[in-house]
């Protein structure tokens, strides 16, 4: 049994009489890939910022384990236009970071080529990757990624997750992603964990996608991702079956067996 | 009559020199505001100075850093927008410093020197706080440089990494709020903003790191004061204004003329 990380026990968080997180429960062990999915203001975000030490929980507690050390990627990379910084400059910023392995991270990731770009014209995928770079520069035994794969093509984000996955079986290390897409990232997944406002249903992806919560929220699978995928902004019901499902779902619902 | 003129230049490279690098950090940050409002409570802190009879460079220092961490522990608390309380204290703190200003009859105060500032009345006292003072920021920003940028870069990231992120905030203000203190008696507290922002704006230009650009804005800054104090001399101009429009010449110069376009590709 690989070493457990991180555990949340019993996470609750809200502001002015309105509850964000509930009662959360969830792990990560090394080696593991744990993804985060849940429709927009489900929590999420706030859950990792819990986690990375940003916000205070106001209720429960997270175990961390003495050893972890955090490697995190943010959503995006904000950089004033008036301060002008090269990538290397960028990932000098680690604290404690040994210079010298700049560049063979930068190389793990395939972007040597950028180490003397500004970082203000960087595409959306290099942008990721440079702050991939940053993460591990921190020399992390969990990575927590939030939205890795955000403003990057379809091609480009199978490549992230394939690089991400590689991360893990040579560090190691643990990994939390916050995800919108389903399909990607399910294939490189070990657990998934649903959450709206409190945990939906977590297990391994096949077990999640066939779970009655998780289909109220994203659809079946197999279905018009275009219209499934954020149809149902509602929560869902608790103990219902096929009944929550929308009226285009069922149509498709053979699909799913 | 060349000694006043080289103590002035001496004072007025020592402010720019320092102002130049913490100009570039209130570009960055966007403290532009910030740095207004506290340069503008300075002059309250001229006015309390004469009255208790306090150093006045100590008594503008002390009020700055005081108005600094009120500022910080109201943000904090999200009464009301950044900006609106920025306005209300800039504001508020230059009309109380005048008003206190005109309670001291048996004094005559050179207003305008305050508020315009006077490179020509600087004494030999006020050239050792410059530099006492410049000193003690310039080594600060060197010993905590990589903290400071970090929380520049990106705050949350410098956390998560375990940077002190609070405690350096707090620092560049202290350092803002002591630089405009020390620089007030050579631009006045209307301009001394100007004097950190326009030579930091003019070094992006030219600049491809942030060490370039703090350094580089240091050097167009003594410039703009070579420049403002000679055309002080020649054409008898009031010597703070004169050295802004210095540095507001170099600005216009950097971004009109084609001089060595910023290269954001490589190489």
């Amino acid at each position: 049994m690989n070493k457990q990380l991180v555990a949340f026990e019993q996470i609750g968080i809200s502001f002015n009489g309105r509850t964000l997180l509930d009662g959360i429960d969830m792990s990560i062990s090394e080696g593991e890939i744990v993804t985060l999915i849940g429709p927009n203001g489900s929590g999420k975000s706030t859950l990792i910022r819990i986690l990375l030490g940003l916000q205070a929980a106001t209720s429960g507690e997270v175990v961390r384990h003495k050893t972890l050390r955090i490697g995190y990627m943010p959503q995006k990379l904000h950089i004033d236009p008036t301060l002008p910084l090269t990538v290397k400059h960028f990932l000098a910023l680690v604290r404690g970071v040994d210079k010298h392995q700049i560049l063979p991270t930068l190389e793990t990731l395939g972007i040597a080529h950028l180490i003397h770009s500004q970082v203000h014209v960087l595409s959306g995928g290099e942008t990721q990757r440079v702050l991939l770079a940053r993460a591990l520069l921190n020399k992390p035994n969990l990575l927590v990624l939030d939205e890795p794969v955000q403003g990057v093509d379809v091609n480009g984000q199978v490549e992230l997750y394939n690089l991400i996955e590689g991360i893990r079986d040579e560090l190691g290390c643990g990994v939390l992603m916050v995800s919108h897409d389903l399909h990607l990232v399910m294939a490189k997944t070990d657990t998934v964990v649903c959450i709206n406002q409190h945990v939906c249903c977590s297990g391994s992806p096949q077990h999640v996608t066939g779970h009655p919560a998780y289909q109220a929220l994203f659809g079946v699978p197999g279905a018009d991702e275009s219209i499934a995928i954020y149809a149902h902004q509602h929560d869902h019901v608790h103990g219902e079956h096929g009944s929550i499902l929308s009226g285009d779902d069922d149509t498709h619902a053979n699909c799913n067996h | 009559m060349l000694d006043l003129l080289f103590r002035a230049l001496l004072g007025g490279l020592g402010v720019a020199a320092v102002a130049g690098p913490l100009g570039a950090f209130v570009v960055w940050r966007r403290m532009a505001y910030f740095g207004d409002t506290l340069a503008h409570s300075a002059l309250l802190g001229v006015a309390l100075g004469f009255l208790f009879d306090i150093n006045l460079n100590l008594a503008i220092i002390v009020l700055c850093v005081g108005l600094a961490l009120v500022l910080v522990m109201l943000q904090k608390k999200h009464i009301i927008a950044t900006d609106t309380l920025l306005g209300i204290l800039a504001h508020s703190a230059l009309s109380l410093g005048l008003v206190a200003v005109s309670f001291l009859d048996n004094i005559r105060i050179d207003l305008m020197a305050y508020l315009f500032g006077d490179l020509l009345a600087i004494s030999q006292t006020d050239v050792y706080w410059i530099y006492g003072g410049g000193l003690a920021v310039i080594t600060l920003l060197v010993v905590f440089w990589k903290p400071l940028l970090a929380m520049t870069v990106n705050e949350e990231l410098a956390k998560v990494e375990g940077y002190p992120v609070e405690a350096i905030r707090l620092l560049l203000m202290l350092l803002v709020a002591l630089v405009i203190a020390v620089a007030m008696k050579i631009v006045g507290v209307l301009l001394i903003t100007s004097l950190m922002i326009i030579p930091a704006a003019t070094a992006r230009k030219l600049s491809k790191t942030p060490v370039q650009m703090a350094s580089m804005a240091s050097l167009i800054g003594c410039l703009s004061v070579c420049g403002g104090l000679w055309a002080s001399y020649q054409w008898d101009t009031p010597t703070g204004p004169s050295v802004v429009v210095c540095a507001a010449f170099l600005f216009l110069i950097a971004y009109t003329l084609p001089i060595q376009r910023l290269k954001y590709f490589n190489n």
